[in-house]
């Protein structure tokens, strides 16, 4: 599903985001991404969503290799690709029907499948009985769930998580990490950026390890 | 596992036409909405764009009215034809028939040699010195007025010529000069007109386009949240230019209203000028086309100014 050919991803200032990771995820496999801040988690996540570009090398996601998508196809390319962000990214303004609504909205779906769609994932997420609230009149954890559900609203096959939950104290932590080994079951790939090893190593998942824009240690090939 | 098919076929898009325009009016309507919600703000810059707009229509507006009025101006280029000395009155006046069944002449009137004179002895002062003489030196004339259609100095002076052909006509006289003048000035003024209207219609470009750059600053974190979700470059636009073109087309009507308005407290006035003229003249309205050039010109210029604040500012915005 998602796949690194030796990628490297160097910013204007100098600084190296990535230097050379190669990685093969495979169709409905949950992966973490690990390692300390600035070890390159999130700019694995932005290059596979396309908020950056990589400088040298090859990603493919989902059958199509992103070098050779040009900038027009960009949106069309993030309508697979759900991003759960640690600050939710959600609209205050709106509700948190429209905020899950939006990527429906953008990609021109009618009104009536927009509602079911939206419930459905509301109901995913258990806040069906939240809709009309404003993100602000929510607790952390369940404007999180809110950001979630407009991630995968859409039925992305790829989703992405940075920090999902990073500002959560353990037990909402776990109950979101639980939302994705869900979502995984129902065959959605799904990379995790997060640093909260304890947590995760009792999943028992896929576990990529950065250092310095490198890959330092893969579970999965170890197994 | 991609590698074997690293040409996908492209993205699927949801064209449905009706959706489409749907969404269209959806945006139109939600555009008008967001203007509607801050009517001070919206009303100042509609106001401001309305002001540059009204300012070339009125401008014009007097001009076309200056034009008619140089053309209704009677006997104002009328042609004098001195007639042969040795036509007797009756071929005098088969001359003014012939031509004043010319399709460009309104009217031809004679003046025979008697009058000719008579009006001579009782201006001149010359009545004793004319008495010396034997004969009528003057000859006959026929004052000629051209047509609606052929008041114009080149017109005018078309005529003149055609009218210099007829053997029984000596001498043919076109007093144009003021009429050249006005038509000069008229031309004049019309090219600074033209002049004012294209530096206001930058004007207007640059207010909308300002406008627009200051709602795209406000909005910028809903901008990156839907470039993240999938949304187009043409979905983001949208809803801006939708909001160029209700301030252009605001704008347009207050220009209107201003234009119809100055008309409507300059009526007055010019009619007591006029009437001591012995004029009945009044001022013209806006035309059908003028009316239509404003509805359209406005709300184009609303547009092309955003759309130069949305090329210029968007791309800049991208979700981190």
């Amino acid at each position: 599903m998602i796949r690194f050919d030796n990628v490297a991803k160097r910013y204007p200032t100098g600084r190296e985001g990535l230097a050379g990771v190669s990685l093969e995820v495979a169709p409905g496999e949950l992966v973490f991404v690990t390692g300390h801040s600035g070890a390159g988690k999130s700019t694995l996540l932005k290059l596979i969503g396309l908020l950056e570009r990589a400088t040298r090398g090859q990603i493919w996601v989902n059958g199509r290799n992103l070098n050779r998508l040009s900038e027009r196809n960009i949106p069309y390319h993030r309508r697979e690709v759900g991003m759960i962000f640690q600050d939710h990214r959600l609209l205050h303004d709106r509700t948190v029907f429209d905020n899950v609504a939006l990527p429906l909205v953008v990609a021109g779906m009618g009104h009536q499948e927009i509602q079911r769609r939206v419930r459905a994932a509301l109901d995913k997420v258990n806040l069906l009985g939240k809709e009309r609230s404003l993100p602000i009149a929510l607790s952390g954890g369940e404007q999180q769930r809110v950001g979630i559900a407009r991630a995968l609203v859409s039925k992305p096959p790829v989703l992405l998580a940075d920090e999902p939950t990073g500002n959560l104290d353990p037990e909402l932590s776990r109950e979101i990490m639980d939302l994705f080994l869900q979502f995984s079951q129902v065959g959605v790939t799904i990379l995790i950026a997060t640093h909260d090893i304890e947590l995760i190593s009792r999943l028992g998942r896929r576990i990529v390890q950065l250092r310095e824009g490198r890959l330092q240690h893969d579970s999965g090939l170890a197994q | 596992m991609k590698r074997r098919n690293p040409k996908r076929p492209g993205f699927r898009r949801n064209r449905s036409p009706l959706r489409w325009l749907l969404h269209h009016a959806q945006n139109a309507v939600a555009a008008l909405g967001r203007l509607v919600r801050h009517p001070l703000a919206t009303l100042m810059t509609a106001s401001v764009i309305g002001i540059a707009l009204a300012l070339p229509s009125g401008l014009y507006l007097l001009i076309d009215n200056v034009r008619t009025l140089t053309g209704n101006w009677d006997g104002g280029s009328s042609i004098s034809l001195f007639l042969a000395q040795d036509l007797d009155d009756r071929e005098a006046e088969y001359v003014r028939k012939t031509i004043a069944a010319r399709p460009d002449v309104a009217e031809a009137r004679l003046i025979t040699r008697e009058e000719a004179l008579t009006e001579f002895r009782q201006r001149s002062g010359f009545a004793e010195a004319l008495d010396l003489l034997d004969h009528n030196p003057l000859p006959a004339v026929v004052v000629v007025r051209p047509s609606a259609s052929a008041t114009s100095a080149a017109a005018t002076e078309r005529l003149a010529q055609a009218l210099q052909g007829y053997r029984e006509i000596d001498q043919v006289r076109v007093d144009l000069q003021w009429v050249r003048r006005l038509e000069a000035i008229t031309h004049t003024l019309e090219r600074g007109v033209y002049l004012l209207a294209g530096l206001l219609s930058a004007a207007v470009l640059l207010i909308v386009g300002n406008t627009i750059r200051l709602e795209i600053q406000n909005r910028q974190g809903e901008i990156e949240v839907v470039k993240l979700v999938g949304g187009t470059d043409a979905f983001i636009r949208r809803p801006f230019l939708y909001e160029g073109f209700w301030y252009g087309l605001l704008g347009a009507l207050i220009a209107l209203l201003l234009v119809t308005g100055g008309l409507a407290l300059m009526q007055a006035p010019v009619r007591r000028l006029a009437g001591l003229y012995q004029s009945a003249f009044r001022l013209d309205l806006l035309t059908a086309e003028a009316v239509a050039a404003v509805l359209v010109g406005g709300p184009l210029l609303g547009l092309a100014g955003a759309w130069l604040a949305v090329a210029r500012h968007l791309s800049r915005i991208q979700p981190e």
